[in-house]
């Protein structure tokens, strides 16, 4: 995969505590090609942000990263040094977080930190910047910009401030958005104008997007290819279509099951019984194992890697030739 | 916006009022001035006569009343020890308290804020820690201790700095200033020091603790995300954010500078009203103690006036709030 733009292979976070090492992310690898979009989604707790945050090398100690590297367009970028790392920020890779109401900094004028983030990674003039700030705002469709861009950030709705804040993410056209849970924060209402934004300017200027969500419809609208994450790992990876219709991972087909459809009258959601383990406490073998209605003799000692044995690549026991003959579960 | 500091100054009114109500009532048990000033020979005859002058055998709303008619036309008595106005006195004094006080308070705040941001951001670092040992001994030492051992050291044994008095001072007008003259800026030194020590460490601790809190935010996480290099975002972005809370704190803080430098001008002897209240209070001067307290009222409503002030300067959140009041 020579046009992949990120290459993420065997990425290991730890965090020290007191009462031991917590290993939030386990040896997970993914690539994401130009223009393309990602979507992350899993349980709360499952490492999808922490996976985010290793990318563009936002890790707080007491985190780490423990093992493994992160290329961006085949050049290493987890190992640089924190100057070189903070150009690559905001320049090469851009970042949305959650929350829209605590991104800004309260204090400054939007078009302030628009042009701090143009001038910190051009060569613009001034005037140039604060043109450049008022086509990104129009551009994220903002009315009325040349009025809106000398407001503080509490004279914007939430929804409008997460439009600055994906204008402050494009400033200086960055190859590849991370988008941490970008509408979590938002009303319903709000969220699917977000996400054409978002979708809409990642098109135009052929940004590649991660995008780290909970919320499989937003997935399936949105991306490419879907990453499955549990207890720290990828346990599957493909295109939407293919996942969502046929997931192929227990655990990957529990999740798609208790998706709620408005046509469907099939009584109860599935349910998964039992919930992810806490990081201290992870099993040995498959981390899904005791919860795996379809678990066999090899779950629980022996680690299922991420292994492309059908239709796309995924991390299970159930599919590997070696425990044939053994039926696989419908 | 008029309308806020208009009403900002009828509060301030008020509360004036109150601190003379409050003062005026505990000052008759402080003792009996006519005592004092007559001494031990004086016929009853002759007490009741001063008594009735002065306006004491009147009933105490009479003498309050009285009190507060003539204050608000700048006139507060005459000193019952030193037999003229309270006003002039407190004019001959005033210049010595506030260029002590003002140079504390610039003293506490610069390098207070200073050596706090210096300390959130080298958290772990050797020098940081120090300071931070250090301004424990500030919190803890009493400001009378402070003075002395400065005297004893650069007084005393290394004789650099004068330990009492303001030194030379030059007239400007009827305000005479130690700011223009080599004696007058020696003796400032250690009051100064002395009186923003305290002061100084607290809003240090304070800038650390808030800039901290400030540097886990989220909108930092987002500034670092955009790549705005780590020095910008301490001293633009997170300063700002943590000037908010300091600016509370440190200004009523500062108000008790200029208001109780009592301790310090007692220390060193510094010509003040300080000295001036300790002397009233020890020949029961009502009028001058009574002037005094009205002064450090006025010192607090002026001073929370400017924090507020300051509070629209730096958090664009409250201008419109506080002009629609």
């Amino acid at each position: 995969m020579s046009e992949a733009l990120l290459e993420v292979r065997d990425l290991t976070v730890e965090f020290v505590t007191r009462r031991g090492t917590l290993r939030a992310l386990d040896r997970v690898s993914f690539d994401i090609r130009r223009g393309e979009v990602l979507g992350v989604v899993g349980e709360s707790g499952a490492g999808k942000s922490v996976t985010g945050s290793a990318v563009i090398g936002l890790i707080d100690p007491p985190g780490r990263i423990a093992g493994g590297e992160v290329r961006l367009a085949g050049e290493r970028v987890d190992n640089l040094a924190p100057e070189a790392l903070r150009r690559v920020r905001g320049k090469r890779i851009g970042m949305i977080f959650q929350d829209p109401l605590t991104s800004l900094n309260p204090l400054f004028r939007v078009g302030d930190q628009l042009v701090e983030t143009i001038r910190t990674h051009t060569t613009l003039s001034a005037t140039a910047a604060r043109k450049r700030a008022l086509d990104l705002l129009a551009e994220v469709g903002i009315s009325a910009p040349d009025k809106r861009i000398d407001s503080y950030p509490h004279q914007f709705s939430g929804g409008m401030r997460q439009r600055v804040v994906i204008a402050l993410a494009l400033c200086a056209e960055p190859e590849l958005i991370i988008a941490d849970e970008p509408t979590t924060a938002l009303d319903v209402s709000v969220q699917a104008q977000i996400i054409t934004v978002l979708k809409r300017l990642c098109r135009d200027h052929g940004t590649a997007v991660m995008l780290v969500t909970h919320d499989m419809g937003v997935i399936a609208e949105t991306a490419d290819r879907v990453a499955v994450m549990y207890a720290g790992r990828i346990i599957e990876i493909g295109a939407v279509a293919d996942v969502v219709k046929n997931p192929l991972h227990p655990y990957a087909k529990g999740l798609m099951g208790a998706i709620p459809t408005l046509t469907g009258h099939e009584g109860r959601l599935s349910q998964i019984p039992g919930s992810m383990p806490r990081l201290s406490a992870i099993p040995p073998g498959c981390p899904f194992n005791p919860r795996c209605p379809a678990a066999f003799a090899p779950c629980p000692s022996v680690r299922p890697d991420l292994t492309a044995y059908d239709r796309h690549p995924v991390a299970c026991h159930l599919y590997d030739p070696a425990y044939a003959p053994r039926e696989q579960a419908a | 916006m008029t309308a806020y500091i208009l009403r900002t100054i009828g509060q301030g009114a008020l509360v004036l009022l109150a601190v003379a109500f409050i003062a005026f009532s505990m000052f008759r048990f402080v003792g009996d001035p006519v005592a004092n000033m007559m001494g031990q020979e004086a016929t009853l005859a002759d007490r009741a006569e001063l008594s009735s002058r002065l306006g004491l055998d009147q009933p105490f709303p009479v003498q309050f009343l009285r009190f507060v008619r003539d204050a608000a036309t700048g006139d507060f008595g005459i000193s019952y020890r030193q037999g003229r106005p309270v006003a002039t006195l407190i004019a001959e004094r005033l210049p010595a308290t506030v260029e002590l006080a003002v140079l504390s308070a610039l003293f506490a705040s610069v390098a207070g804020v200073a050596l706090g941001v210096y300390a959130a951001i080298r958290r772990r670092g050797i020098v940081a820690q120090g300071v931070m040992m250090l301004s424990l001994v500030g919190v803890s030492l009493p400001t009378f201790l402070i003075g002395i051992g400065l005297i004893y050291v650069f007084a005393v044994e290394l004789r650099w700095l004068p330990s009492f008095g303001r030194g030379e001072t030059v007239r400007l007008g009827w305000w005479s200033t130690g700011l223009l003259t080599a004696s007058g800026l020696k003796s400032l030194v250690l009051p100064v020091l002395t009186l923003g020590f305290f002061q100084l460490t607290l809003i240090m601790r304070l800038t650390r603790a808030e800039m901290l809190e400030v540097m886990r935010s989220d909108f930092v996480r987002f500034a670092r995300a955009r790549g705005i290099p780590e020095r910008t975002i301490e001293l633009r972005h997170a300063l700002r954010n943590t000037m908010i809370p300091v600016v509370t704190v440190a200004g009523l803080q500062l108000g008790s500078v200029v208001a109780f430098a009592i301790v310090t001008e007692t220390v060193f002897q510094w010509p003040g009203l300080g000295a001036l209240f300790v002397n009233a209070v020890q020949f029961a001067d009502v009028p001058v103690m009574a002037a005094y307290l009205v002064f450090v009222g006025l010192v607090f409503v002026l001073v929370s006036l400017a924090v507020d002030l300051a509070y629209l300067a730096f958090d664009p959140r409250l201008r419109g709030t506080l002009a629609a009041r």
